[in-house]
């Protein structure tokens, strides 16, 4: 007798979130099934990687993924042209780190002409995230919002302590948002929850469940995405069918296995290899879990990554 | 089902400084207010109490004995101090209750004083290791603490299993394992097991208002379980009274006329059984 493959029937359904506009603009999400399981039922739109960029000359980043953007990452508009027109990319996130008070402590105005002058050079949708300072990201966002009206980006990230201002700033000049709980289902949901009952549309709200790197606690992140997806799908819970963002590069680039030097450790194998991996496998796995939108950095663990979603979806 | 007024506990800042003053007025107070409330044993929680634990029990047991005619529940991880106070504890008012053992072999000489000085002893259905995962777990530690009992002397019929409530708010699948591991525990003995919670933990960590509705909601479930005891707010389970009819015929699946209390007993039902997430504002979406 042949074999029939069981399929599962979902009572939920993922919002699909368009950003950007024109025909470049990105749709994610819609899907009514797990991850890549489009055989049960629809997935119409295949997982977006967004590619970082950063306000201030990357610094802080490892050698390894500072080299790929060296000629081209100490200004933030040659980078986001780099980003879409030599390496393709779909959509661009750009993180205003340089506005946190322990970094170079730019103003909201500097963060404005930073938001302006990509937005001016660029196609591509923009996610324009903060320093991730509860504080500081709720007099910066609220000025960036204003300053890319209507260009529909995300911003964030929204957490619980400056929800209610981000949310209010992207109500009105037309973005979605990030919301950001720390490695939480219930706080997840909560989070949703307020950001809804403000008259924010639930349906333009990205979830971040907060991510990690491969070793550091990915698995925390895995099944708090997993367990999101399955109460969005089997329970049909509204308040957690928002796509999901998987924050890779960031948190994948930081890790001593990603960084240490060869010459110090030789059996981890070549440095590059080794951070480029670290990246794709961190990304790999939380598009598993169900990662509609991921933001990375290295162009090859991008290729990669992409490589990955064409076989899969 | 047995209430153990849960409020002389350490937890409590009023008591906490009551005790450090050793002022009987706010113990002897909140102890008479459990009574009148339909509490039918006393739980007094003084912690670890390491130092000076002893005559701090035995200072408990005999500042609420004074006024209120009830057994005592003698809650802290001190052996010696449960011990001190069984010695002062006035047996004419029903048999004193320890809490707890469990399976960790440190916790095996409470067993030893429960079967000395005749009481009730909750056995808490967990080991050295982790948390329980599920009823089946808890009831395979509970098989394990029941043979212990039989080896110390403590008849089972004063062993009371505790299958550990938790937090919704963290580990809400934990919820509905407790409620099918007291239907569990009930299955492993003949004559069936006595069942005791610790029943606030339930909300512990939830916004105050609904704490007591998700403490009812959980008492009623537990109660169609077949619960024997449970340490709790008296007051509260004096109150489910009114409203146990109203869960029930909700839980049949019957309209109530009251939409919005439906409404509430139906999604604090589903949260607890999880069939939705929990989330602060459950009640609200």
């Amino acid at each position: 007798m042949a074999f029939t493959a069981p399929k599962e029937t979902y009572s939920g359904k993922v919002y699909s979130v368009t950003i950007g506009s024109g025909d470049r603009e990105v749709t994610f999400g819609g899907e009514n099934v797990l991850p890549f399981h489009a055989f049960e039922g629809t997935a119409p739109n295949r997982p977006v990687i967004a590619i970082e960029i950063q306000d201030v000359p990357p610094t802080d980043w490892a050698d390894t993924v500072k080299k790929p953007y060296e000629a081209v990452s100490g200004d933030p508009v040659t980078w986001a042209k780099y980003c879409q027109d030599e390496l393709k990319a779909k959509a661009i996130a750009l993180r205003l780190v340089g506005t946190h008070p322990d970094r170079e402590n730019r103003s909201p105005e500097d963060a404005v002409k930073t938001v302006k002058d990509v937005l001016a050079a660029v196609q591509v949708p923009l996610i324009i995230l903060g320093s991730n300072h509860a504080e500081k990201d709720a007099s910066i966002l609220v000025a960036v919002a204003e300053a890319a009206k209507d260009k529909n980006c995300i911003i964030g990230k929204a957490q619980e302590a400056n929800y209610k201002t981000i949310a209010a700033a992207a109500m009105a000049n037309n973005h979605k948002i990030v919301a950001m709980s720390e490695l939480d289902i219930n706080l997840s949901k909560q989070l949703n929850i307020l950001i809804s009952q403000m008259g924010f549309d639930k349906e333009k709200i990205i979830t971040d469940p907060m991510c990690s790197a491969l070793g550091y606690g990915i698995e925390y992140t895995y099944s708090v995405m997993e367990r999101i997806r399955l109460a969005a799908l089997t329970q049909n819970d509204i308040t957690m069918q928002q796509p999901l963002l998987g924050d890779v590069g960031m948190y994948a680039w930081k890790v001593k296995e990603a960084n240490a030097p060869e010459a110090d450790l030789p059996h981890w194998g070549a440095t590059e290899e080794r951070g480029i991996a670290w990246e794709a496998e961190t990304a790999a796995a939380l598009l598993i879990s169900g990662a509609g939108l991921l933001i990375m950095r290295h162009p090859k663990a991008i290729q990669t990554i992409e490589k990955l979603i064409d076989e899969l979806v | 089902m047995l209430i153990i007024g849960e409020k002389l506990s350490i937890i409590a800042k009023r008591v906490r400084e009551a005790m450090m003053k050793k002022d009987k007025g706010p113990i002897q107070e909140i102890a008479t207010r459990q009574w009148k409330e339909g509490s039918g044993v006393i739980d007094a929680n003084i912690g670890p109490a390491e130092d000076g634990g002893e005559e701090l029990m035995q200072w408990m047991v005999t500042t609420i004995q004074e006024v209120v005619p009830l057994p005592i529940c003698l809650d802290t991880t001190n052996g010696k101090a449960i011990e001190a106070g069984l010695k002062v504890h006035n047996n004419q008012w029903g048999k004193p209750m320890i809490n707890s053992t469990s399976n960790d072999p440190e916790r095996f000489p409470i067993l030893e004083l429960g079967a000395k000085y005749n009481c009730d002893v909750i056995g808490l259905t967990v080991g050295k290791g982790g948390l329980p995962a599920d009823a089946e777990e808890r009831a395979a530690i509970a098989a394990e603490i029941m043979g212990r009992a039989m080896e110390y002397g403590l008849p089972l019929e004063n062993l009371y299993l505790d299958p550990l409530v938790l937090q919704i708010a963290t580990t809400q699948d934990q919820a509905r394992h407790v409620i099918e591991a007291v239907k569990l525990f009930q299955h492993i003995n003949e004559p069936p097991m006595k069942t005791i919670v610790g029943l606030s933990n339930i909300s512990n960590g939830c916004p105050k208002a609904l704490r007591p509705i998700l403490n009812k909601h959980m008492f009623v479930l537990l109660q169609e379980a077949g619960l024997t005891a449970a340490i709790a707010d008296a007051k509260e389970m004096a109150e489910v009274e009114e409203e146990r009819g109203l869960i029930l015929d909700v839980m049949a699946g019957k309209e109530i006329e009251d939409k919005q209390k439906m409404a509430e007993i139906r999604k604090t039902l589903d949260v607890i059984m999880g069939k939705t997430l929990y989330a602060h504002s459950y009640l609200e979406m």
